[in-house]
């Protein structure tokens, strides 16, 4: 475990060396969620439905932007080469730089999702709610997201790819995220959502890990 | 005399003509299957009493759709395969599989478009097994973009196989998404534990309709991975007699 806390402080560190980055990510997502309301009109009840979709509509493009830049640095100067070559298991490094990935934009992003929140009008259980599943559901966007970005690793027009690869396996994540907001609305209960999400973690957290190992190896073979 | 081995088709070049000499009679078949598939399902198969004369199109939209699943399961096998064992066939044979599905799942929903507009008054719903296959035409895509983006064959080959392999989690959902969720889109009309709930001649030109298609994509996939066959084995000795032979 200590190898993964290792990678995770490095890449905050590093992280922190060049803000603009993060603040790139960061503020993209107040735009595009912003942009909404004057796409379809500020009509309050239209907005509170639409309010949650929005949110993560807008956390998973964000999440998008910041992934190619997950391995990209370490793989122009070398440092992935030597971390595939180093004794320790890959798959924990892999784990600590997603890891590293969702600190650096999910954490921000769920923070600031009640602020937005309120602009679109939503009850304080709700936003509860909301915060809970970017928690449970933010850490997922990055740890599938590492398996795309190691696939497209250097290759041209890696960007684009990347969306087509990686948008259609954030889709669960999405559904249930959004639902458990709109169950609460509802006056349901959000749990089940809570529950699928959790093992959307879990499940997450125990394969994506392998497979951007896997993607890796072959990108740098 | 030499000892048979059924191993042997794995070599490229011993594949590529048992592939020939089967292309021609899976073809046949399925011609033959989709003749009377189509006369079972248009002149024999009676009108639906609720559903009048529009229920026609699932002769080749639940076909199509069982195909584009099944589909992406082998090609996310063959996939595997190639990455697990190194075996150079499995992961042509992947590629190959590719096309053929992503045109089968665009089938299951073009058809399904078709449909729900008389049935349900709308082309396109947001429901569950709609958009599960939508994502699944997306994986397709996703996968071929991928092969097409790597140069290097190899590294083509492995990074399509992650990615099907990581796709794969999405086949249960689609197929299980009717129960899952309560939907719009009907539930399995044919079951393996219960006596089918539609008219025998409905059901066996749905079937003879699913043989036609599994014929089809056999044919295809066999001329498909024999074009790649040829590619990538261009530099080989044998290629170039295959060549010079036709040359003559």
């Amino acid at each position: 475990m200590g190898d993964v806390f290792c990678i995770i402080r490095r890449d905050i560190q590093l992280a922190l060396r060049r803000r603009a980055d993060v603040l790139t990510v960061f503020f993209f997502f107040i735009v595009a969620a912003s942009l909404f309301p004057l796409g379809v009109g500020p009509e309050t009840k239209l907005l509170r439905a639409m309010g949650p979709g929005v949110i993560w509509v807008s956390a998973l493009l964000a999440a998008l932007l910041s992934l190619s830049r997950m391995f990209a640095a370490d793989y122009a100067d070398g440092t992935l080469e030597q971390m595939v070559l180093s004794p320790r298991p890959l798959a924990l490094l892999t784990l600590g730089k997603a890891l590293a990935h969702w600190i650096v934009t999910g954490l921000p992003l769920t923070l600031i999702a009640p602020v937005i929140g309120v602009q679109y009008g939503l009850s304080g259980e709700s936003l509860t709610v909301l915060v809970i599943a970017l928690l449970l559901g933010t850490p997922v966007l990055s740890l599938i997201g590492g398996i795309g970005a190691a696939l497209t690793l250097g290759l041209r027009g890696g960007g684009a790819l990347l969306a087509l690869l990686v948008l259609p396996l954030y889709i669960p994540v999405l559904v249930f995220g959004a639902g458990a907001v709109e169950a609460v609305s509802g006056g349901l209960s959000a749990e089940a959502h809570f529950s699928i999400l959790g093992a959307l973690l879990l499940l997450s957290l125990l394969l994506a890990p392998l497979a951007t190992a896997a993607a890796l190896r072959i990108a740098l073979e | 005399m030499k000892e048979f081995s059924l191993f042997r088709f794995a070599a490229p070049k011993v594949f590529y003509g048992l592939a020939g000499k089967m292309i021609p009679w899976f073809s046949l078949l399925a011609v033959g299957f989709a003749i009377a598939g189509l006369y079972v399902g248009f002149f024999v198969a009676p009108t639906d009493a609720q559903q009048g004369e529009a229920y026609r199109i699932i002769f080749i939209h639940v076909p199509a759709a069982w195909m584009s699943m099944f589909i992406y399961l082998l090609m996310a096998a063959y996939a595997g395969f190639g990455l697990v064992l190194n075996t150079r066939l499995s992961d042509m044979m992947a590629r190959a599989l590719a096309p053929t599905g992503a045109l089968f799942t665009f089938i299951a929903l073009w058809t399904g478009a078709l449909w729900g507009k008389p049935m349900w008054g709308a082309y396109w719903v947001w429901d569950a097994r709609l958009t599960s296959e939508l994502i699944l035409l997306f994986l397709y895509l996703g996968f071929m973009a991928l092969q097409a983006a790597i140069d290097d064959t190899r590294r083509a080959d492995k990074a399509g196989a992650v990615l099907a392999l990581v796709g794969a989690v999405n086949v249960p959902i689609i197929y299980f998404s009717v129960k899952w969720w309560n939907t719009l889109h009907q539930g399995a009309s044919v079951s393996m534990t219960k006596s089918p709930s539609m008219a025998a001649t409905m059901l066996t030109g749905m079937l003879l309709m699913a043989l036609a298609c599994w014929m089809y994509s056999i044919a295809v996939s066999l001329a498909r991975v024999r074009c790649e066959i040829l590619e990538r084995e261009r530099k080989t000795t044998w290629v170039a007699e295959l060549i010079e032979g036709m040359k003559k």
